[in-house]
């Protein structure tokens, strides 16, 4: 399809695009405010390890929610009540997200399309449940006053601009993960299940485990952006494991761009900017400019910001600096 | 229309800024109405608490005491991570100096932990978590209307002594039922009364008719409703429906307010006995304030959460004249507590070193249609509270300021 | 007295009758779901939006305009059915080609805009709406009290979810539609105006969700948050029924009410986990409901 020099083009546009981000990033806290940053870098990190099943093994998961709860709740718990260090409790908590993921998956991944979508979505209700009883979680109240705790125990976590760069940190290393993986032969074979499941078991590999796989690396990264959000917030709350959060991370999936790596990092932002800075300014209208983004983005732009970013760059054909302009 | 605005400034004002007043930090009090705008709380604060915000700014004439005041207000969509940031942003970015309103536990405990931090000042008015002058006090917080303790003591105690000893609980399985549930039993049972039974439903719920039914072969005389907003809706109006009140039970709703009544009508409410810290048919001074309100809120009329924003900023407002301080939060709660309250429609008041603000509260009952005169003439008043029983006792709270 | 699990069985006996007031409210609701995922592949999100409506509009009705509830059991219906139709025609036509992902969260974005339209205008708090003349007070059937309401909710639904499957699979428009749906292009081929055939079955599907939105007006909440608090319950019926089955709907839909009354009084708090259980059961066992075929 692409001949040589564009693929070469695009490699050192990628580059370019990624230092570009990397660079606006590390200025955000100069220009905007750091917990705002953080906020989008948590909710992207949760949307980017959604878009690893949706944008790359086409699986819907209506239930993501469940671990970005499930983390939160074990960090906050780990950190709160057991007083651990925070780079264990981080650990502690997208380890036990990626184990429920491992549940979910051996039951989830043997159902196709919808009902995939409704396994996931009634196993993240009955978390609910658990998290509701639960007595350590404190009810819809949640775990409050959870410290930040400190790196290394050189590091004091307390200041935000601080902190941001350690989730920043955290985040790319997700998001570098997530880039290995997609970009590895298991990638690969990820991407062929999505487009033709039956042929890839008829080549010989077991679409099950695969699936499993990257339902479980998944549900540790979504745990990892939990996680980190309790550092940011320093609370658990029920909130966090409501189905409206799983729906909330498919917006942002879509508005960013279905499969693209970095797309739905930037529909996080356009989402949780729009939550937090349009609170003040339209009040009861949060709701249906979000409903309308929703239209808009099934109707028009189906392939998301990066998507037809994407496009327009394929049309102004392999010019390196308009691939800076993405950022 | 909810956009910040500046109210109240003018010429004197600003002639005397940053020389005079060195002590308003960035020369302006900012209060920041953080509610639900448009979600189940946003019938007792929402909108309304805005309007009872800037209205009170208004007649407080900042301009004479040489004060520049700006109201904010933004929807939390009941989310503690978008309420704390908001909050975060808001004292960081925006100055703003004080918080307001505030429903919804979770964000409420979110948000007290971010103005401690930043040594702001946090009035809760439509919240009601008892936390908030318990566990999670600080010396930055103050709980002005009401609380999950107050109702449920008030309502409990009252019903209990006019004949009510039987008691069966519908509660929502959340904390904030959970606390009321256990608050009233403490009182019903300290008061001779039993209780037969409870049930937890899922919060929210829709279909009450089944939790009802238990509730009715119970036969316990009083089915306290330890449940809030669409619940408590849905309970009554189902409850009318099933004749419970015919059968002669009688319903105690432990967390209700006049939006909630005015949205179910008298029909399906009448009868129905209720604790509340404000009621607009009381005095001239209240009558007045609901007269501009139901004109400036589609009819509605003024939750006693509203009348609290009303109360507690006009309170903060002096606080902060007389002090020429707004910076340090602290230190601004301090002089509040050391100054009686008084204002029009809460009359005079104190609070406490908890953070509890300290006034009557009233048992109401709601009025049968053919009573009610004109619109918005709900309830009749059973008895009233007096102010020094009406909350929880100083030392039972466990907060930590008293401790010391 | 008999008892179950030291409960008396009268007490049940009546819990299962509520249990099949709920469920009417579910088979209501889930028909119409139903029958526009089976013929226009589209996941309704929308649709406790256009219940919640139906109920507004027998509000506004019966305040604004002095429309009786019994007039607004049929025109409400008609009403919703024309708003939906205006949203077929506007948005849906659009997006029938792509996957069901796409429906889903097009319908959900509908969704969103109508309840904040609602919110935004008549704030959340709920209306008032008094059961209709006629209709109160109530049977003593010995074990319980049944409201009159309630036995006509069950009645009235019952009708109607059997007269939807009737003129879907018996009469010749039923015909029509289905074949409108399964092969548009032969369809087309004999002359039947398939565009049409598809906005009448979203027309009716919602006009159907607006039906049960005026039986629910007297006994449940008015409030723009009632739709959303329906649907995704609504859904996991459809899911466990099999989607696209109109029999698998309505039975599902009443069999699940009655056994979500058993947890009610053995363990109420997980009586709205209950039908999220019961869909992954089934789910895992049939893998396309319980009376869906597997495509």
């Amino acid at each position: 399809m692409t001949d040589t020099p564009v693929t070469f083009d695009r490699f050192t546009v990628n580059r370019v695009r990624i230092l570009a981000l990397l660079a606006l990033a590390m200025a955000a806290p100069f220009v905007t405010y750091p917990v705002l940053g953080m906020t989008v870098l948590c909710f992207g990190l949760f949307a980017c390890s959604f878009n690893l099943l949706l944008g790359y093994t086409g699986l819907l998961s209506f239930g993501h929610a469940a671990f970005l709860g499930t983390a939160a709740y074990v960090t906050a718990h780990a950190l709160k009540v057991w007083e651990l260090p925070t780079l264990p409790s981080l650990a502690l908590g997208a380890g036990a997200a990626a184990l429920l993921g491992a549940v979910f998956g051996l039951i989830a991944t043997r159902r196709h399309g919808i009902y995939f979508a409704m396994v996931t979505l009634a196993l993240a209700q009955m978390m609910f449940f658990v998290f509701l009883k639960a007595p350590f979680t404190g009810g819809e109240d949640g775990l409050q006053g959870v410290p930040r705790g400190s790196l290394f125990g050189l590091i004091d976590l307390s200041d935000d601009t601080t902190l941001y760069y350690v989730v920043l940190t955290i985040v790319v290393f997700g998001l570098w993960v997530i880039h290995r993986a997609i970009h590895s032969p298991f990638g690969e074979i990820l991407k062929a299940i999505r487009e033709n499941e039956a042929r890839v078991t008829s080549l010989g590999y077991d679409v099950a485990r695969y699936k499993l796989l990257a339902f479980v690396l998944s549900a540790g990264l979504a745990g990892l952006a939990g996680a980190t959000k309790v550092l940011v917030f320093k609370f658990a709350t029920l909130a966090d494991v409501h189905w409206h959060v799983s729906g909330e991370v498919v917006l942002m999936t879509l508005l960013g761009g279905v499969g693209t790596v970095i797309g739905p990092m930037l529909g996080a932002a356009v989402v949780v900017v729009l939550q937090n800075e349009l609170a003040d300014k339209v009040g009861s209208f949060v709701t249906i400019i979000i409903g309308v983004i929703f239209i808009l983005c099934v109707l028009t732009f189906r392939r998301g910001i990066a998507g037809e970013l994407n496009d327009l760059r394929r049309r102004v054909l392999g010019d390196a600096r308009s691939g800076s302009a993405d950022g | 229309m909810l956009k910040g605005s500046s109210i109240g400034l003018c010429v004197g004002a600003l002639l005397s800024l940053g020389t005079a007043h060195a002590e308003i930090t960035d020369g302006v009090v900012r209060i920041g109405v953080l509610n639900d705008q448009s979600g189940i709380y946003a019938g007792l604060s929402g909108p309304g608490s805005i309007w009872a915000a800037r209205k009170a700014v208004e007649d407080f004439q900042p301009e004479k005491h040489g004060l520049k005041v700006e109201v904010v207000a933004a929807d939390h969509q009941n989310k503690p991570d978008i309420g704390s940031s908001i909050a975060r942003k808001w004292i960081d970015v925006d100055k703003v100096d004080m918080i307001v309103d505030v429903p919804t536990s979770s964000v409420i405990l979110a948000v007290n932990q971010v103005v401690q931090e930043k040594n702001k000042v946090m009035i809760v008015s439509g919240g009601g978590t008892a936390d908030l002058t318990g566990a999670a006090c600080t010396p930055n917080s103050i709980h002005w209307t009401y609380d999950t303790w107050a109702l449920a003591n008030a309502t409990g105690k009252a019903v209990v002594k006019t004949g009510g000893d039987s008691w069966y609980f519908l509660t929502a399985d959340y904390a904030f039922g959970h606390a009321l549930e256990r608050d009233t039993e403490a009182v019903v049972l300290k008061n001779g009364g039993k209780v037969l039974g409870r049930i937890r439903h899922p919060f929210p719920g829709t279909d009450f008719s089944s939790f009802l039914l238990q509730a009715q072969a119970s036969r316990a005389k009083i089915i306290g409703l330890a449940n809030a907003g669409g619940d408590t809706i849905n309970a009554i109006k189902q409850a009318a429906e099933f004749g419970i009140t015919q059968g002669g039970q009688n319903l105690a709703g432990l967390l209700v307010f006049m939006s909630d009544v005015q949205a179910l009508g008298l029909n399906a409410a009448q009868g129905l006995i209720l604790t509340e810290a404000w009621y607009w048919d009381m005095t001239d001074e209240n009558r007045k304030f609901a007269q501009a309100f139901t004109a400036a809120n589609r009819g509605a009329f003024p939750t006693s959460a509203q009348a609290g924003v009303y109360s507690a900023v006009t309170h903060y407002l002096k606080t902060v004249a007389t002090q020429k301080e707004d910076g340090d939060g602290a230190k601004v709660v301090a002089a509040m507590k050391a100054t009686p309250t008084d204002d029009p429609l809460f009359g005079k008041g104190t609070i406490r070193a908890d953070g509890r603000k300290i006034h009557p509260l009233y048992l109401f009952e709601v009025k049968k249609p053919s009573e009610s005169k004109k619109p918005g003439d709900f309830y009749k008043l059973r008895a009233t509270i007096p102010a020094e029983e009406a909350f929880r006792p100083l030392e039972d709270g466990g907060c930590p300021l008293v401790k010391k | 007295m008999t008892e179950i699990f030291g409960f008396p069985i009268q007490a049940l006996m009546g819990q299962l009758v509520l249990g099949l007031v709920n469920g009417s409210f579910y088979a209501m609701l889930s028909i119409g779901l139903s029958v526009i995922f089976g013929m226009l592949n589209i996941i309704n999100f929308a649709h406790g939006a256009f219940y919640m409506i139906g109920a507004f509009l027998a509000w506004m009705g019966l305040y604004y305009w002095g429309i009786s509830y019994w007039w607004s059991l049929i025109l409400v219906p008609l009403a919703v059915a024309l708003i939906g139709i205006a949203v077929e025609r506007t948005l849906l036509q659009w997006i029938y080609k792509l996957d069901h992902l796409y429906g889903l969260l097009l319908t959900f974005g509908i969704a969103l805009v109508i309840e904040g339209m609602f919110r935004h205008w008549f704030g959340v708090a709920g209306q008032p709406f008094d059961v209709p003349e006629g209709l109160t007070g109530g049977f003593n059937l010995g074990f319980m009290f049944l409201p009159k309401y309630r036995a006509w909710v069950i009645a009235a639904s019952l009708t109607v979810c059997v007269g939807t499957w009737f003129v879907i699979e018996k009469t010749r428009l039923g015909s029509y539609l289905r074949a409108a749906t399964e092969n548009p292009k032969l369809t087309q081929a004999f002359g039947i105006n398939v565009p049409i055939m598809v906005m009448l079955i979203y027309g009716l599907g919602v006009g159907l969700a607006g039906f049960a939105g005026v039986l629910a007006a007297p006994v449940l909440q008015v409030s723009p948050l009632m739709g959303s608090n329906m649907i995704i319950v609504v859904f996991a019926v459809v899911v466990i029924g099999g989607m696209g089955s109109i029999v698998g709907s309505i039975a599902t839909g009443l069999m699940l009410g009655v056994v979500e009354a058993i947890p009610k009084v053995f363990y109420p708090e997980i009586s709205s986990t209950m039908v999220f259980i019961i869909m992954a059961i089934v789910l895992l066992l049939r893998p396309a409901g319980l009376f869906g075929k597997e495509r």
